[in-house]
């Protein structure tokens, strides 16, 4: 119960550090709403008037103050280009990130896991070499340009999808995955190659390790010594590894949402920033720094039920 | 172990599954595609078109648009009392007939009968003094998102009337002689005291908005009682919002976007053998635009080398295949009698001009500077990059600074805090709006430019309401900016335009909009 305590309490100062370097941030970047949305030919006469009844006069540790409680509160207030509400338009975009996410995390366990295990078994051998060879590759090319060349290899030369079309989850949930497939793949693919490196050197530490000796000194097969001992013990650091990579995912889908032209939480943000819309910003920063600190903690609680060694300390 | 293997089986199975959802995907929407086609292939009406937009709409209110990428999608939606044609003439929209009194202090406009808004209501004198109120600060209570043109100060009451035959009619009377207001006067016409104009607008246009998804598209459909017959043709048009550029090209190669403008030469030369690629003019003056408060551009002989150091044929070689206009100064070709069209060629590129001109203006080493770009507008950043080549070989060093489109606004247009950047000035149809910004005192001079003049001659132009005399004062005006070299002024950019081999009727107007209404399938 203390851990959960502990747990919360990080994450609320985390959450309300992150909203502090974002409303300060915002206070130093050139431009304002105002601006943005009166353009430049607006006089300074209107661009007063409109400050005013947007707040932006007041104040800076009471425009912070009045964030902070509509962060509290999760209204987030009003968008300054959309006129809606910033939670509507949270709720529209956040399952498309949400979702991309959570077919990247997929992906890269599905993927990574069985190439990390070949790689270690079959060390220096052709199939290793292949793989790494392939690791180093992907490791090497961002997300968005493989963005680009998987929408050009499946969307335009294999016509497998439709570059560019995107059905609303609320429409057709099938329909709906099928086009995250494709950007997830390109969040992934760079993530998998890491972690597959990753596996493959933990579980080679582990196999030099005399617990390994020991139990093939007393008849136990290569397979079972390799999934029933080796394994678990290589999981360990290859769990934090994958919490930091997860997050790593999230912010790689931001880019691959541009080059998708997926109407997630990543593409709001962009858009949001040009046009100084400070509630979506932050409320979109939050969020995603929300889903991170979520992850870090599902993270932890998974390093502590396999490593009994964490709950003791 | 055997849990294990069925849980990894289970997970590659998953995936598997996944792909061909993505595949069955895809198949569906073909499906859709060819059903579209055959639709629009059997007449000249019907069917849908999508057209590719990059900038999403900052409203749908129409008098608190600005963006010039929402004002092109709202065209179809909303109509003034004029609207202009694609030869630049200002003709009757919701008013049938207009006329401006000879002392130009009078503007009086006669309702068209039976226009009727998207939601089956009348259009009454009462909207259209609202709406004209509204847009010019005149409401008692005003909004102070509405954004109001600076040039309206110059309204002092906008009335009902009846005319002798008994038709109604709106009378708008200045404070002072104005006879290039007309072009204002196409602000939409919407209904009196609607509240929901920035949610589910409604105008007149030809087509009426069905639904907006932020980020997605803005989806609008054929107005059945437009009173223009014959138009418009589609049933439905779909603004697409990409993402960028890149991601547009991509669903053009994909086939999945209709209309896309604005390409680049590059693009437009992959897409030729699957689309038509229209070509025409994007009705800007792109310049070098010099702060003439930063050294060396305070010096008139520096400001002509750079003019003769530029050429501009190979901007418009190598960033458009050669598209485009060569403009001499501050006005592009689609103002018509006010555009001067003798000063394109007023400065002719000569390198050994330039170095001698940098050399009796004490440079013969050349200098250092720096040319801020918005790096959202790639013909910007493009013709950045050819210039800051040219000029090294009269010894200028030039490095380019790509902003952000906000940065851009606050720290070089307001701020005035820049060397030089690249960037392309629209303007309405009236000649003075193209122009007033190099008066000295103008708010909107960025370029700190200051020409007695200038200065003097301008409020005589704007005044003057002879048509041929008003001609004549432009055309001297433009001169001056061009011998003092307010600016090294460069072209009026190709707009190139992809458009599916199907579709019929696209039309270039020479101010920022895309018409639909006469689009159709062949």
């Amino acid at each position: 119960m203390k851990f959960y305590i502990k747990k919360l309490i990080t994450l609320i100062i985390t959450l309300v550090f992150v909203s502090f370097i974002t409303f300060f941030a915002f206070q130093v970047i050139p431009g304002d709403s105002a601006i943005a949305k009166l353009g430049m030919d607006a006089t300074e006469e209107q661009l007063q008037e409109l400050r005013e009844s947007m707040g932006l006069n007041d104040p800076m540790f009471v425009r912070y103050g009045r964030f902070l409680k509509s962060t509290v509160t999760g209204d987030f207030g009003t968008s300054t280009q959309y006129n809606v509400s910033v939670a509507s338009l949270v709720a529209d975009r956040l399952p498309v990130t949400a979702w991309l996410a959570v077919l990247s995390v997929l992906f890269m366990v599905v993927i990574s896991l069985p190439l990390g295990l070949i790689c270690a078994r079959k060390e220096d051998g052709f199939i290793d070499r292949f793989i790494t060879f392939l690791s180093q590759t992907f490791m090497a090319v961002p997300p968005f340009f493989l963005g680009i060349l998987i929408s050009l290899l499946f969307g335009i030369i294999l016509k497998w999808f439709v570059p560019g079309r995107f059905v609303p989850v609320s429409q057709n949930f099938g329909a709906f995955i099928s086009y995250m497939v494709f950007p997830a793949l390109a969040v992934s693919i760079p993530k998998v190659a890491m972690l597959t490196k990753f596996l493959k050197t933990s579980l080679l530490r582990e196999l030099s390790y005399d617990y390994v000796r020991t139990a093939r000194s007393k008849g136990l097969k290569k397979k079972q010594i390799m999934t029933k001992h080796v394994l678990k013990n290589a999981l360990i650091p290859v769990i934090t590894f994958f919490g930091m990579l997860t997050a790593d995912a999230l912010a790689g889908s931001i880019v691959v949402e541009q080059v998708f032209n997926l109407p997630g939480m990543g593409r709001m943000l962009v858009s949001a920033i040009a046009n100084r819309d400070f509630s979506v910003v932050s409320a979109a920063v939050l969020y995603i720094a929300g889903i991170v600190i979520i992850i870090n903690f599902i993270v932890d609680m998974t390093y502590q039920k396999v490593d009994p060694r964490v709950r003791i300390s | 172990m055997k849990r294990r293997k069925q849980l990894f089986f289970l997970g590659l199975l998953l995936s598997c599954m996944i792909a061909l959802c993505a595949c069955s995907g895809s198949t569906e929407n073909k499906g859709n595609d060819q059903k579209e086609a055959e639709n629009g292939e059997a007449s000249k009406n019907g069917g849908s078109v999508i057209v590719g937009i990059t900038n999403d709409l900052d409203s749908l209110d129409p008098h608190k648009a600005v963006a010039a990428g929402t004002k092109e999608v709202l065209f179809n939606i909303f109509e003034g009392l004029v609207k202009p044609d694609k030869d630049g003439n200002l003709v009757p929209a919701v008013a049938s007939d207009y006329k401006i009194s000879e002392d130009g202090m009078t503007y009086t406009f006669y309702l068209r009968e039976g226009v009727k808004f998207h939601n089956g209501a009348l259009v009454t004198v009462d909207d259209v003094i609202y709406s004209l109120k509204r847009a010019t600060g005149l409401l008692e209570t005003s909004d102070p998102e509405v954004r109001v043109e600076s040039v309206f100060s110059c309204v002092e009451s906008i009335n009902a009337i009846t005319t002798e035959d008994g038709k109604q009619a709106v009378e708008v009377k200045l404070n002072q002689p104005n006879i290039e207001l007309l072009s204002y006067f196409t602000i939409s016409i919407i209904p009196k005291d609607y509240t929901e104009q920035a949610t589910k607008p409604v105008g007149t246009g030809p087509f009426r908005f069905v639904s907006y998804s932020p980020l997605v598209s803005i989806v609008m459909e054929k107005n059945p009682d437009y009173y223009v017959k014959g138009v418009p043709y589609l049933d439905e048009v779909t603004f697409k919002i990409s993402a960028n550029t890149d991601a547009a090209f991509m669903e053009l190669r994909a086939g999945t976007i209709d209309i896309f403008q604005q390409l680049t030469y590059e693009q437009s030369n992959q897409l030729k053998d699957l689309y038509n690629i229209e070509i025409g003019h994007m009705n800007l003056v792109q310049a070098l635009f010099l702060n003439h408060k930063a050294a060396p551009f305070d010096n008139l002989k520096v400001r002509q080398a750079l003019s003769y150091a530029i050429d501009r044929q190979m901007i418009l070689d190598i960033v458009a295949g050669g598209n485009g206009t060569i403009i001499g100064s501050n006005m592009f070709p689609g103002f018509g009698k006010y555009y001067d069209e003798s000063l394109a060629s007023y400065y002719t590129y000569d390198v050994e001009k330039a170095k001698q001109l940098l050399n009796e203006a004490g440079y013969p080493e050349g200098f250092h500077f720096t040319i801020t770009v918005p790096s959202n507008y790639q013909a910007h950043v493009d013709t950045a990059q050819v210039i800051v080549e040219q000029l090294k070989k009269v010894g200028i060093t030039a490095e380019i600074k790509l902003v952000e489109w906000a940065s851009w606004i606050s720290d070089v247009y307001q701020g005035r805090n820049y060397e030089s950047t690249i960037i392309g000035l629209d303007s309405n149809l009236s000649p003075s709006d193209i122009v007033k910004r190099y008066e000295s005192t103008s708010k909107n001079n960025f370029l700190n430019y200051s020409n007695s003049q200038f200065d003097s001659l301008y409020p005589k132009a704007y005044a003057s309401v002879k048509e041929e005399e008003k001609v004549d004062l432009y055309h001297q005006l433009q001169r001056i900016l061009t011998e003092d070299v307010a600016s090294v002024y460069l072209q009026d950019p190709a707009n190139l335009v992809a458009v599916n081999k199907k579709l019929a009727g696209y039309q270039f107007y020479p101010v920022y909009v895309q018409d639909m209404s006469t689009v159709y399938y062949k």
